[in-house]
This record gives structure tokens, C-alpha cells and sequence, in this order.
């Protein structure tokens, strides 16, 4: 209890700030519907948690994850014994925070390798922005003065090579590539000879986007892991599935396909400055213990932040906090 | 396979009322119940689910169905009316201009499939419109998006006019349209860069394009995996648009595209397309009607039967079937059955398509990739050895070679050549045989098996390729 009130701290806020902004448009719509909803009840009732669902639900935080949200919901206020419906935020913010932590301390940094080179692999289906997302991190690491090579895995769609070796130029990376149509494997192989033999310290690979009932796709994967893990040690150190905040309840699935495929340690979670809410991770977190690990928000290079659940939360439901 | 799981959840709790004598109306809040979960599952708008559960259950209360004598199925046809009517009932086409070259536009977010479905529209329209068309490229923003088409195009054959990415779009449009009068294309295709419908400037700049050379299509491209802010998209590029239609892309995987329900219902834009997978000649037209019934998992037949004969001319068929019935069937007959087939889409597409086995094909891996290990045996033959197949069935050496040549292992040659074999035996008996013995046979359980064979045989028993 009390994470409610963290955010009323000036210092607080103005760390989250970058989230308040990016996350705008993600709040209007449904969430700001929640401030209206909270204004028009006096008294908790059926009604209250029928509009609760409706908003959650629209969040895209799934099914699932949002009926047993409710259900939770309406036994604290039983529990506590709360009749007013403005004392039900704090709940609800405090168990949105219960649904990602679940009582763990969530870790969301990126496993390094202490004695070397780190693999970083990038997965997700068809056009959530696995390539634009590389060149982010690749930028983000550059900046902490870490040494970044990319790998052009993606052999498969028309284009994609070219589009990593742009990005490459523009955040300053060498590329390894191979003509299109190569197996990725092998592009991946050659990449990591080239980061052992010049010292780099990260090197971020590119898979095609497949969808997730593709068996052969699937299997490319599996391969592009047992080439990694066999030349480093202990590599990937992170395979990070990359989901669009618009995704819908698809997005379980693609997480689930993932998971069962190449044990996804990570999400990076794209696209969080259109008007979708991103509520997917939640419920993948909720369903599959997968922490998130970076948020994108906005089109820039520098648009992307290291995933701090307070401040996605906050993001979410600023208009509620501040209100107070 | 499209709304697979949101069949399943709707069968199940329809299996349960099907047949019955008598429903109350406890029987159809429990069925609605499901329903409505397994439409928010599959991503469809929340208003729609209210809406749309709402609705048939007033339906299903109605004396009609209490009184008929199998209200089960009374309720099935409900929910099937309802979810045609929901998706708009009637298939909608393209509109072309009378004189110049048609313009169609592809507008949407990043990474909804647009590049790519310029492609597979240009290569639909092409064969069934027999158009011309010119692909456009005005996405100057996305890196290498230019590139993106250009291989596309190379693959189709389709002429790509670009302008690199330092003109402004309107420019490159406006050039674009004169060369394709001049060299005398009848439809340009023009690919837009992605863009959030909440960013005013790339929004102002499509106004301009549809202000300048008014599209007879704005077609907008949307994820079918998008959750409940697909409308939210639809309504704002409709509201600076006006959108004629939306393609709806990525309808494979295990994606449900509950969004296909709630577009037409909250925006009245029409879904004109659906994008089936990566192939570019996986695209087809939308029939709200077909897709209700796939919901329903009641199948598609008709889709079937159109893909086959896109896939087969017919003249070709009927000579296959004569060659066939005289035992002349050869492995070079083989190649083409299986390349018609594969013309058609993946397996598993297609046998979900056939009445009742869509739900139980869920858990199934077909693996397509059987055809190419059949091809590479075949292809391993000599031009002799394929025309006929004796040779390879009697001899040991050859069989050896084969499975050398091919990398395949020589049990799977085996296997092969045994089942070709044993079918031209059948079916020499039984061009030989009158049709009342045929009829005997037929009643005796033992289906003749005389047609094109290597779609039977998958399914259920997978990689036990029975030719």
C-alpha cells in the first residue's frame, strides 16, 4: 500500500516525466474516462466495476488478467470495508502494481556478460519495429560506452537489410550482413567472430519477423540459439520479444509461441506514444512472468527508456494521481 | 487460421445447447456469457461485444426459437446472422476510373503491411482485373522502404516508379502519374509511409496527396492483431481520409482479428481485403458471409472450391483425370498435382477450410515442408525413370541413387514408390472395373481411391504422406 502516493513527490514526478508525455495520447480516451467515472459514483456498486472492466479491458490488459483484477478489486473494498468509490484509486493503482511485481523484485536491466562479449537477440512477429528498436538500443548502449555491432538476421523480408545498415550509419554501428536470403544463422555466426576479434562488447542480432504458427520460422529460432549459445558462453544473455502497443490479446499468444520457442527473457514494448495503452504487458507479465525491459516512445533514436513500472503507471494514470 | 480459438470458445458453448429440446433463459445468459468472453479474446471492440450480445440474446428469447422444435440451431443461425450482419453483409469490390489510370492509395500505421500489400493488390488485380499496374513509391521516410518495394515488384514483375527520397511526395505522385499514362498503365498504386494517426504533419501531407490527385481508393491497411485501439486508429484516418475500404493483414498465425467485427460495425468503412500470409498471392477479397461461417467453424466451402479452380485450369485438369483413368499417371503428373496444390496456399489453410475440420486441425502441425521433400525425390529421377515409374519400383540401384541424390533417407524413396505403385494398380482395376461392382466396393467401406490423392493422407496423420 501507499505506492499511490509516491508520485506526489515534486523529484518523482519530474523523472516520470518523459513517460507522462510520451504516454499522453495512451491516456486520453479510456483512462481519462476513469476520472469522469470516479466523479459521477459516490458509492461503489455493480455498475462501478462493470465501467472498471469496460476501461481495462480496452486497455488491452486481456481478459484474464482483468476478471480476476475485478475480482481482487471487489474483495479488498469488501475486506476494508470501503463504500466510497474515490477511496477504491489507491487500490487500484496499488494493485496494478500487484499484478507486474506479484511480490518479486522485478529486475528490468539488461544481463550483461561480466567476462566479455553480451548477445542480445530480437524477436516478434511482422512489423512491430524489431529493426527500429535495435537501432534505439544499439544508441542507448553507445551511450552508456559500451562498444555495439549489429547483426542483419532478418534475410527473409524484402528490404530489411538495407534498413538496419541505414540505422547503422545514422547511430554510428558497423553491420554484419549477408545478401538476402542467407540463413540468418549464419549471418549471426559471422557477426560473432567479428565481435570476438575486434573487442566489442554487445552485439545486437535482427531475426525476421515471423508469425507464431510458422513451424519452420520457428525453427530458424531455434537454430539462430544453438549457433549463439554454442560460440559464447552462456549467450544470448537476453532474448527480447518485441511487441507493438497496439497489439491485442494476440500479443498472448505471440509471447506464449515465443517463449515455448526460444525462452524469451525480455519484452520491449514499441509504438507506446499513439493512443494504444500497452495493457498487454501486463497481462503477459501477469500470465508469463516476462518482465519488460525498454519502452519505445516516440520516433526518435533517443525515444527509448529503460521500462520502470512506476513511471508506466504513472504514465497511465497521471490525470488520477495529480488530481488528488 | 483465422478466428480459430473464437470458433472453438463459440462451438463449445453452442455444442452444448445444439439438439436440445428446450432452452430457458438461464441456458442462453450462460452461452452469452461465453460468447462475450471469447469475443473480447479475440480482440473485438467492447461496445460491439455489449452490442452484439445484447442482440442475440433478444433474438434467441423470441418465440421462434423457444418454440421451434431444435432451438440449439435456431440459436447457431442467430449468432451466425448477427455476425454477418455485424461484418456488413455483402462482399465489396474496388472501384477503377473511366478514363487515365485508375489511383488507388495505401495508407496506415508503421508496420501494418503496407509495402507489402501494394505488392500482393497490384499482382490480385493484375490476374483478376487484368490491370496494369504501377507501383509508387512515396514512402520517404522509413529506411530502405523504397528498396522494400522494389523487390517486391522485381518478384512480381511489376513496375515500380520511384524518385528516391529526397522529393516531396506530392512530386514523386505527380511524376509517377505521368509516366504511367505515357507508358500506358490503367492503375497506380501509390505506398505512403506509416505514419500515427495522431501525427498532424504526415496526416496533412496524405490530405494533400488525396486533395491533389483524388484517389478512387483509400485503402487503409490494418494489423488484424491489433487490440482495442484498432478503432481508434480506423476513426481518425477516416475522419481526415474518408476511407473507401480497409485491407486487413495478417490474418494467419493464430491471430483472431476480432477487429474484422468491430470495423464495419463502428466505422461503416468496408473491409475489402484480407491478407492470409507472406506469399504475395496470399490475399483475398472479404465475404462477411464466409467469415461468419468460419467463425462459426462451419467452414468455407465455396472459398475451397474457388481456390482450386484459381489454382487449376481446367482444361489441365481433365486431362490429368483422363491420364489418370487410362493408368498413365507418372511422376511427372505427380510434380504438377503437387504444385497446383501448393499454388493454393499452405495445407493447413486449406483443409480449414473444409466443414468441421477446422476446429480439430488446432493442435496439428502440418508441415509443408513434406512437398518439398517429395519434390526433391522426384526431382533426383531421371527424365526415363519419371515417366515411368516401373523403373524406379523394380530397381534397387536406382531407388539407392534416388535417396543419394535427393539427401532424402531411402526408406522415405521406399515409401514413395511403393504407394505409386499400389495406386495405379487400383486404379487400373478400376477404370477396368463396371460401375456395379464399384458400387459394391464403395458399400463395402473401401473408398475407390482414384483422385488427386495427395491432399488425403494429411491431416490427422501427418508426414504419413499416402499418395
Amino acid at each position: 500500500m501507499g505506492l499511490f502516493s509516491i508520485f506526489k513527490s515534486k523529484e518523482k514526478k519530474k523523472e516520470a516525466e518523459k513517460y507522462r508525455i510520451g504516454m499522453e495520447k495512451a491516456r486520453s480516451g479510456a483512462f481519462s474516462r476513469l476520472k469522469k467515472l470516479f466523479g459521477s459514483h459516490n458509492e461503489i456498486n455493480e455498475e462501478l466495476f462493470d465501467e472498471l472492466e469496460e476501461i481495462f479491458v480496452m486497455a488491452d490488459i486481456g481478459v484474464d488478467t482483468v476478471v480476476k483484477f475485478i475480482d481482487e478489486l471487489k474483495n479488498d473494498a469488501r475486506v476494508n470495508g470501503i463504500i466510497e468509490a474515490k477511496d477504491l484509486q489507491p487500490i487500484i493503482v496499488d494493485k496494478m502494481f500487484d499484478i507486474y511485481l506479484k511480490g518479486e523484485v522485478v529486475n528490468s536491466n539488461l544481463r550483461f556478460n561480466p567476462n566479455g562479449l553480451s548477445v542480445f537477440l530480437f524477436v516478434g512477429v511482422n512489423g512491430v519495429g524489431k529493426t527500429t528498436t535495435i537501432a534505439k538500443v544499439a544508441y542507448k548502449l553507445k551511450q552508456e560506452g559500451k562498444k555495439v555491432l549489429l547483426a542483419a538476421g532478418d534475410t527473409f523480408r524484402a528490404g530489411a537489410i538495407e534498413q538496419l545498415q541505414v540505422w547503422g550509419e545514422r547511430v554510428g554501428c558497423k553491420v554484419v550482413t549477408k545478401p538476402e536470403g542467407s540463413d540468418p544463422s549464419s549471418v549471426i555466426y559471422d557477426a560473432i567472430q567479428i565481435a570476438k576479434k575486434e573487442k566489442y562488447d554487445v552485439l545486437l542480432c535482427d531475426t525476421a519477423g515471423r508469425l507464431q504458427t510458422k513451424v519452420n520460422l520457428m525453427k530458424e529460432l531455434e537454430k539462430i540459439k544453438r549457433v549463439i549459445s554454442r560460440e559464447v558462453e552462456g549467450a544470448p544473455q537476453d532474448t527480447l520479444l518485441v511487441i507493438d502497443a497496439t497489439t491485442g490479446q494476440n500479443g498472448l499468444n505471440q509471447a506464449k509461441a515465443f517463449i515455448e520457442a526460444t525462452e524469451v527473457s525480455g519484452v520491449v514494448l514499441t509504438k507506446l506514444d499513439g493512443t494504444a495503452k500497452g495493457g498487454i504487458v501486463l497481462a503477459i507479465r501477469d500470465l508469463y512472468n516476462i518482465p519488460i525491459k525498454f519502452v519505445c516512445l516516440g520516433e526518435k533514436v533517443s525515444d527509448i527508456e529503460y521500462f520502470d513500472l512506476e513511471k508506466y503507471i504513472y504514465g497511465l494514470f497521471a490525470e488520477m494521481i495529480d488530481e488528488e | 487460421m483465422p478466428f480459430e480459438s473464437l470458433s472453438e470458445r463459440i462451438q463449445m458453448s453452442l455444442r452444448r445447447v445444439t439438439g436440445r429440446g428446450k432452452l430457458n433463459e438461464n441456458d442462453i445468459d450462460e452461452m452469452m456469457k461465453e460468447v462475450r468472453l471469447s469475443l473480447l479474446e479475440a480482440d473485438v471492440n467492447y461496445k460491439v461485444v455489449k452490442k452484439f450480445t445484447a442482440d442475440v440474446k433478444e433474438k434467441a428469447l423470441g418465440e421462434k426459437i423457444i418454440k421451434s422444435l431444435t432451438p440449439g440451431d435456431m440459436v447457431v443461425k442467430v449468432v451466425h446472422d448477427e455476425l454477418k450482419s455485424l461484418m456488413g453483409e455483402e462482399a465489396v469490390g474496388v472501384t477503377y476510373r473511366g478514363n487515365g489510370p485508375s489511383i488507388f492509395m495505401l495508407v496506415g500505421l508503421q508496420g501494418a503491411g503496407k509495402t507489402t500489400h501494394c505488392g500482393k493488390l497490384a499482382l490480385y488485380l493484375r490476374k483478376k482485373d487484368h490491370k496494369k499496374p504501377l507501383l509508387i513509391a512515396a514512402d520517404i521516410y522509413r529506411p530502405a522502404a523504397v528498396n522494400q518495394l522494389h523487390t517486391i515488384g522485381k518478384q512480381l514483375g511489376i513496375e515500380v516508379f520511384d524518385m528516391g527520397t529526397n522529393h516531396k511526395v506530392n512530386d514523386i505522385i505527380k511524376n509517377g502519374l505521368a509516366y504511367a499514362k505515357e507508358k500506358g498503365f490503367d492503375l497506380v498504386i501509390i505506398d505512403t509511409a506509416g505514419r500515427l494517426h495522431i501525427d498532424d504533419n504526415l496526416m496533412n501531407e496524405l490530405k494533400s496527396i488525396q486533395d491533389n490527385f483524388h484517389p478512387d481508393e483509400i485503402l487503409l491497411t490494418i494489423d488484424a492483431m491489433m487490440g482495442q485501439d484498432a478503432i481508434n486508429v480506423i476513426t481518425s484516418f477516416n475522419e481526415a481520409l474518408s476511407l473507401t475500404g480497409c485491407i486487413l493483414t495478417k490474418l494467419d498465425g493464430d491471430t483472431r482479428g476480432g477487429a474484422a467485427l468491430s470495423i464495419r460495425y463502428l466505422t461503416n468503412v468496408p473491409i475489402k481485403f484480407i491478407g492470409l500470409g507472406e506469399k504475395l498471392d496470399q490475399l483475398e477479397v472479404f465475404h462477411p458471409d464466409r467469415m461468419a461461417g468460419r467463425i462459426l467453424g462451419m467452414g468455407d466451402v465455396v472459398s475451397l472450391i474457388e481456390k482450386a479452380t484459381d489454382s487449376v485450369e481446367e482444361e489441365e485438369a481433365m486431362k490429368m483425370a483422363e491420364k489418370i483413368q487410362k493408368g498413365k499417371y507418372d511422376y511427372n503428373d505427380f510434380m504438377k498435382q503437387i504444385k497446383w496444390i501448393k499454388r493454393m496456399g499452405s495445407l493447413k489453410g486449406i483443409l480449414s477450410l473444409i466443414p468441421g475440420l477446422g476446429s480439430q486441425l488446432k493442435n496439428i502441425d502440418i508441415d509443408d515442408k513434406q512437398f518439398a521433400n517429395l519434390e526433391a525425390i522426384v526431382r533426383s529421377m531421371t527424365a526415363e525413370e519419371r515417366k515411368n515409374p516401373e523403373l524406379v519400383a523394380k530397381g534397387f540401384s536406382r531407388r539407392e541413387r534416388i535417396a543419394k541424390g535427393s539427401g532424402r533417407p531411402y526408406t522415405e524413396v521406399n515409401a514413395l514408390t511403393k504407394r505409386f505403385e499400389d495406386m495405379k494398380k487400383q486404379i487400373s482395376m478400376l477404370s477396368g472395373m463396371d460401375e456395379e461392382k464399384l458400387a459394391q466396393q464403395m458399400q463395402r467401406g473401401q473408398m475407390p481411391n482414384y483422385q488427386s490423392k495427395p491432399k488425403k493422407g494429411k491431416g490427422k496423420g501427418r508426414g504419413n504422406f499416402r499418395i
